[in-house]
């Protein structure tokens, strides 16, 4: 019978339909901006500075080796030395950066920065609502807007930051690790600078 | 001084006509009407981005059609070959952009061909896991695409975007980025898979037969689908296989050649399935062939899902920067949803690729559009293309 095969169709317009109304697995969609569907946990697309404590500039964690920047594919990151250097989180002095720029506008967000820098510094943010009315310095971001807090690291991404805290707690272990046995050496070796000296007269 | 300025765009202009007109070599037809020809695109709603067909009819039948493109060229074999071979990762997203699962995995592949990179057992059950989801999520949308081309405006494409977004959700909370996903890596993937994402995997993909049911009760007995489909378009098996179509396109034909069962790339000889075959070559079979290999992407899914072992998801000396593979060539090929999707790379032993090529499925199925449209009408022309499976961004490159 010509016509069946469209009745047939028009009942599961007709199934979806009402059951719009009270299956969430059949209505989907939110209204948005009002309703928002709550963010993955992994979820990216533009990337920020990470720093510690309370003051971004001084807790910076980046130390502009450039390998971002050099690494980057569509090439949207800049970074020029400064060269005053500063301690990091285990007091060795390190560079930072005195200009560090991401054009977003250039920028895929495909995570590549995240991945090769060795100072988890660079991570990527979920923040999506960027449109600005200057396309050219509005969406060139630079290291004040860049930077943010390891807080707010921890808020969006909860498991990524934690393993990203082990990960530099492993690192200030091992350097202290290596201290104290620098500490050590040092030490055995001044005793035995002393023994040694406190030997000699006994020779003469 | 308005006269020194002048002087050299008025002998411009009188240098003759930019374009000239074109006068149609084409004697009138019989019944005393004459050729028309009209250029279908680039920003026609039907040809599903930036597409120009230039279509000679007589009446409404189609006499002569070129395909155009190129609009949405953007260098991309040229902009691989100055990054280096991680950097192009994220650029093989855009191609097929649709589907960036199996264009990572065809270009990590030939990569690891290249460099003879082993890949660990669980980052090829990853593998064959996203990718068969990518290949669900792009069947469904395409069919969504085809039917909107035959008039069924939103419906259908509404409920394939719906159990789209189910598969992006579970891209998204894996890798970051719904399409965009940048996952696969030289010897694995990016990161691993949680047991919560194998659980909501597990979900999604039980729940995509009764959706598939529920899409074929609303469409494969339609009679307006039926009588829009069946006949129109049909492609021989020789000319297809003369032509190099890949893909569900050759399938329809009846051609078993599948690079999952050919090639058995990965680890596809461990799953148990079929490949669909059509007989006709027509729209309808196209569209079939899509809804079939759908119910056999499910039966490798619920396989992976169970099979995965555990075990590393990247080989461990696997290296991110500063990596160089030796000198020589490889291609690597894979099974994409739209066909046989290939990488062809050379390398002079530097960090960057000497030559760079994409053997691109969608561009090679579009170029014997001219002999499947011929002597049928213009509306047929535009469900043709529609069932070609084309994404542009793999077309131009």
């Amino acid at each position: 019978m010509i016509g069946k095969g469209i009745l047939k169709g028009m009942m599961e317009t007709a199934r979806n339909l009402t059951g719009s109304f009270h299956d969430p697995e059949r209505l989907t969609t939110v209204s948005y901006p009002e309703e928002k569907i709550p963010a993955k946990e992994n979820a990216r697309n533009f990337p920020f500075l990470v720093y510690d404590g309370d003051d971004w500039e001084s807790g910076l964690r980046c130390v502009s080796c450039q390998i971002c920047e050099k690494e980057c594919p569509p090439q949207c990151i800049y970074i020029e030395k400064d060269t005053q250097k500063k301690a990091d989180f285990l007091g060795k002095l390190q560079f930072q950066p005195k200009v560090f720029d991401i054009d977003v506008s250039v920028c895929m967000g495909c995570q590549i920065c995240v991945e090769v820098c060795p100072f988890e510094s660079i991570r990527m943010d979920r923040d999506f609502e960027y449109a600005k009315s200057d396309r050219f310095e509005g969406l060139l971001l630079h290291k004040e807007q860049l930077a943010k807090s390891n807080k707010y690291y921890h808020q969006i991404h909860p498991t990524e930051a934690t393993e990203t805290d082990a990960i530099r707690e492993g690192k200030r272990q091992d350097h202290l690790a290596k201290e104290r046995a620098k500490a050590e050496k040092l030490a055995q070796a001044k005793e035995a600078a002393s023994k040694s000296q406190s030997k000699e007269p006994n020779k003469e | 001084m308005n006269s020194a300025q002048a002087t050299p765009s008025s002998d411009k202009a009188q240098a003759g006509p930019m374009f000239e007109s074109k006068t149609s070599d084409q004697a009138p037809s019989l019944d005393g009407t004459e050729r028309m020809e009209v250029s279908m695109g680039p920003h026609h709603p039907s040809t599903h981005g930036v597409f120009r067909m230039d279509v000679e009819l007589e009446g409404e039948t189609v006499v002569k059609l070129k395909p155009v493109f190129g609009y949405l060229h953007r260098n991309h074999e040229k902009i691989a070959e100055g990054t280096s071979y991680l950097g192009s990762m994220p650029y093989t997203d855009r191609l097929d952009y649709f589907n960036s699962m199996t264009n990572n995995w065809a270009y990590a592949l030939s990569v690891e061909k290249l460099a003879g990179i082993e890949v660990p057992e669980r980052a090829e059950y990853i593998r064959v896991i996203t990718a068969e989801l990518s290949r669900l999520q792009n069947h469904v949308c395409l069919i969504g695409f085809l039917v909107q081309d035959m008039g069924a405006l939103g419906t259908p494409l509404m409920y394939a975007f719906r159990e789209r977004e189910r598969i992006l959700d579970l891209f998204e909370s894996l890798t970051g980025a719904r399409m965009m996903c940048n996952y696969m890596r030289f010897g694995g993937c990016r990161c691993d898979v949680t047991p919560a994402w194998l659980r909501q995997a597990h979900q999604v993909t039980e729940a995509f037969p009764r959706f598939l049911d529920e899409f074929e009760a609303l469409l494969s007995e339609n009679e307006v689908l039926l009588s829009r489909s069946q006949g129109v378009g049909a492609l021989g098996q020789d000319l297809a296989i003369a032509a190099g179509v890949t893909g569900p396109m050759l399938r329809a034909t009846g051609v078993n050649y599948d690079l999952r069962k050919a090639d058995a790339y990965g680890i596809y000889n461990r799953f148990n399935f079929r490949v669909p075959l059509g007989s006709h070559g027509d729209v309808f079979d196209r569209y079939m062939i899509r809804i079939l290999e759908m119910r056999e992407s499910i039966a490798i899914l619920r396989q992976a899902i169970r099979d995965i072992p555990d075990g590393d998801y990247v080989h461990p000396k696997a290296k991110l920067r500063g990596f160089k593979p030796p000198m020589g060539e490889a291609y690597g090929r894979i099974e994409a949803p739209k066909g046989e999707l290939g990488f062809y790379l050379i390398s002079d032993g530097s960090p960057k690729p000497y030559r760079f090529k994409v053997r691109p499925p969608s561009f090679i199925n579009l170029t014997i559009l001219e002999d499947m449209c011929l002597g049928q009408t213009v509306a047929d022309a535009v469900i043709i293309l529609g069932s070609v499976d084309i994404v542009l961004g793999e077309v131009d490159r």
